[in-house]
């Protein structure tokens, strides 16, 4: 993919050199990440499939309510978190790590550091999580959104986490690439505020509880940085990458980009609490304002992308670029819906109905899962050394993904202006105006259905892209290893 | 921008002060909240859970029922959850302060049960309810939970606890449906759900209608709640 002109050569970014040399180092350093990052991948994905069944499950009881009702396991109330662990837990964080370390690697020019113990991590990770979620379908949920795993399992989250994270900052410390691109600002920051915001919340909720209303505001506090402050530079950070690799272009403004990164930090952790919630007015109130002053964010980096790309055409017929670009206008999408939700007039029909589910599917699934997997789309045959299998699949899996958020995300976000419209209605009976919703939450099961439809397709892909690279790696094992693979990889893509 | 460290001591900062801001000022302004004497009649509100009930709670809690179903009333005039009837004042702190976990709930798929104990005492509705939501409300959409309850055989004399199912719901003769100690619990916790008191930080505003006294009807109703619940006299006076 070096299709770049050499003058953008030297400088740090996405853009790299043609040299011969410096394709072999590049190669060196894919090749290095090359275990660790498909077992992320791999989980990832299974995960994610996993976590979409059980959200469709969910999404069904909400309209068919007879539906698997026998076992308690199966139970909306617990079905639902368990969907969300696996999905933000299981799947996005496993695939964050994937795509964080290996930007770390290319963007510092160094190989990736601590491949077992990252393989380690990533294995306690999966243990945690299974736990995490068996522990929620067993009942022993802790009640508080987005942390519902059961106490015991967080310990072993933390350090499974740090055992990768380190790892990300230990190959970020020995870059041989000294200056930075805005990439891995988002990417340092994203990996520290993890941990902070998960042991504050952990500490405050579960081992030493606040008192009353309060936990409400931790757990509402911690399920918008989870957004804020992690998702969305993870996401932003291989958005920044991918969007001038792809138009040939040097990035517009490193300033612009650093004061979207700055409104971020410094905005990003203002929020969670809707207006009207039992706590002292002003949380609430500090909350909408925190949540509309990430419009400034949203327009530095909107600007700049815009920018980078003016008059650019993207590549045609480019399954990274198709998924990128879906990403990139879904994190505009769901972030204006955000910022419009948290203004008071809008926030008194929207607030406490299906319409915040809506927007955070469209953060999760078409802003983070999308980019992510773009990114997965361009990165895993490089370190592997094989192409993509199918595709069949890989079009399909697009396909798929963008009728299914779309079909999805529409359900819920109107669906969830109608209920709140009607429930503050007091003329209509409360069942009749949750009945009157129910056409909207299919049309989400629909959507849901897709999209596990073309996540199932993109496993597949993956399992078949690992079965592949086995067979021509382990198995061949005397062919030279800087075989045709990593040249020809990525080109019909 | 070039520095690693500088990056981390930003973040650092910026942190800092949205934890400081968001978790620690609320938390030194109402973390040590204490019960509240509510005038004229000296009660100590809030009142702890009994027995039953907090371990009615462990059910709500592990079968999520808080994702469907919120506990705060919003303000009057915001929403219309006065006109629903859903509560008397607006949910404050306050009414949290012994909840362990508070669970607030996001989602309105169902009424908010801030204070259900308020509208439905009877543990049999509940049972019921819980048992089969068409039993007791025909268009309902709420989930059926029929693993909280036995179905057994009749041994000598039905069990006065035993559902009175009618219809397709009935049991096979010979069979009844009698709750199992979650369900009991679970019932016991919804009807102590329920916020009587005028606080003086959300007070309940004096109906214009015929007696002086607050909402007297419900105070009847949650008086029977609140024998029945062992809550002490006190709190209805
Ligand atoms: C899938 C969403 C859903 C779940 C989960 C759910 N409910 Fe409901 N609930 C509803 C709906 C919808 C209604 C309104 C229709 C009705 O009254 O049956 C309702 C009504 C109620 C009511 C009557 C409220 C009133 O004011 O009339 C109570 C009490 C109740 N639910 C308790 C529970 C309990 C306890 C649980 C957990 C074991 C639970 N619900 C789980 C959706 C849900």
């Amino acid at each position: 993919m070096n299709t770049q002109p050499s003058a953008l050569a030297n400088s740090a970014g996405p853009v790299s050199g043609d040299s011969a040399a410096a394709k072999s180092r590049v190669l060196q350093i894919d090749r290095s990440c090359r275990l660790p990052l498909m077992f992320l991948i791999a989980c990832s994905l299974v995960w994610l499939v996993a976590g979409g069944f059980l959200s469709l499950i969910s999404s069904i009881k909400l309209h068919a309510p007879g539906f698997l009702s026998q076992s308690s396991w199966l139970t909306y109330g617990r079905v639902y978190p368990a969907a969300m662990n696996a999905l933000w837990y299981g799947f996005a964080f496993q695939g964050a790590m994937a795509v964080a370390l290996w930007l770390m690697c290319r963007l510092g020019r160094a190989e990736l550091m601590g491949g077992k113990g990252i393989l380690l991590g990533a294995f306690f990770w999966n243990v945690a999580v299974k736990l995490g979620v068996l522990g929620i379908l067993a009942g022993a949920s802790t009640g508080h959104s987005m942390l519902e795993m059961p106490g015991y399992v967080s310990p072993l989250l933390f350090v499974s986490y740090c055992l990768m994270g380190v790892w990300a900052l230990v190959t970020f410390h020995f870059r041989q690439e000294r200056q930075l691109y805005v990439s891995q600002w988002y990417l340092v920051g994203a990996l520290f505020c993890f941990p902070w915001i998960f042991t504050a919340a952990q500490l405050l909720l579960v081992f030493h509880p606040v008192r009353g209303t309060l936990q409400a505001v931790v757990s509402g506090w911690y399920g918008h940085a989870l957004i804020t402050l992690w998702a969305v530079p993870i996401g932003l950070a291989v958005l920044f990458y991918f969007i001038p690799k792809l138009f040939g272009r040097q990035l517009h403004s490193r300033h612009l980009a650093a004061f979207g990164f700055w409104t971020l930090a410094a905005f990003g952790g203002w929020g969670g609490m809707h207006a009207g919630a039992p706590v002292p007015r002003w949380i609430s109130s500090v909350s909408i304002a925190g949540g509309m002053m990430m419009i400034l964010p949203l327009i530095a980096v909107a600007l700049n992308w815009h920018l980078t790309a003016r008059g650019a055409k993207g590549p045609e017929n480019n399954q990274v670029f198709r998924f990128v670009q879906f990403g990139a206008i879904a994190f505009f999408a769901a972030s204006l819906l955000d910022i419009g939700g948290s203004f008071r007039v809008i926030g008194e029909v929207t607030d406490l109905t299906v319409f915040t589910t809506g927007v955070k599917a469209l953060y999760l699934y078409g802003f983070f899962g999308m980019t992510i997997a773009g990114a997965i789309y361009y990165l895993a045959p490089k370190i592997t050394g094989c192409d993509w299998p199918s595709d069949q699949l890989a079009k399909l899996h697009y396909l798929g993904s963008v009728v299914g958020i779309l079909v999805l995300v529409l359900g819920l976000v109107a669906g969830g202006i109608l209920q709140g419209v009607r429930i503050n209605n007091p003329e209509i009976p409360f069942v009749e105006a949750i009945r009157s919703t129910i056409p909207f939450l299919g049309l989400s099961t629909l959507g849901g259905l897709l999209l596990l439809a073309a996540n199932l397709a993109f496993l597949v892909n993956v399992i078949r892209l690992l079965a592949l690279c086995c067979c021509t790696n382990c198995f061949a094992s005397n062919r030279s290893p800087a075989g045709s693979g990593p040249a020809a990889a990525g080109a019909n893509l | 921008m070039n520095r690693g460290p500088l990056i981390f001591l930003g973040v650092f900062v910026a942190m800092a002060f949205s934890w400081y801001g968001m978790i620690v000022s609320p938390q030194r302004q109402i973390g040590g909240q204490q019960q509240a004497t509510v005038e004229p009649a000296g009660i100590r509100y809030p009142v702890p859970r009994p027995g039953l009930a907090q371990r009615g709670a462990e059910v709500y809690r592990a079968n999520g029922c808080g994702y469907c179903h919120t506990q705060q009333v919003r303000p009057r005039g915001y929403g219309s959850d006065f006109e629903r009837g859903w509560g008397l004042r607006m949910s404050v702190a306050q009414d949290f302060l012994f909840e362990q976990p508070a669970m607030l709930g996001q989602l309105r798929i169902g009424p908010d049960l801030a204070n259900v104990g308020m509208r439905w005492n009877d543990p049999q509705w509940h049972y019921r309810h819980l048992y089969n939501p068409k039993s007791t409300v025909e268009k309902s959409t709420m989930p059926q939970f029929p693993f909280l309850f036995e179905m057994r055989v009749i041994q000598g004399d039905r069990s006065p606890e035993a559902l009175d199912l009618t219809g397709e719901l009935a049991p096979p003769k010979g069979y009844e449906v009698i709750p199992k100690q979650e369900a009991r619990a679970l019932a016991a916790y919804l009807i102590s759900l329920q916020s009587p008191l005028s606080l003086f930080e959300a007070p309940i505003p004096a109906e214009p209608k015929k007696d002086a006294e607050p909402s007297t009807n419900t105070v009847a109703v949650s008086s029977r709640n609140s024998q029945m619940l062992g809550l002490g006299e006190s709190l209805t006076q």
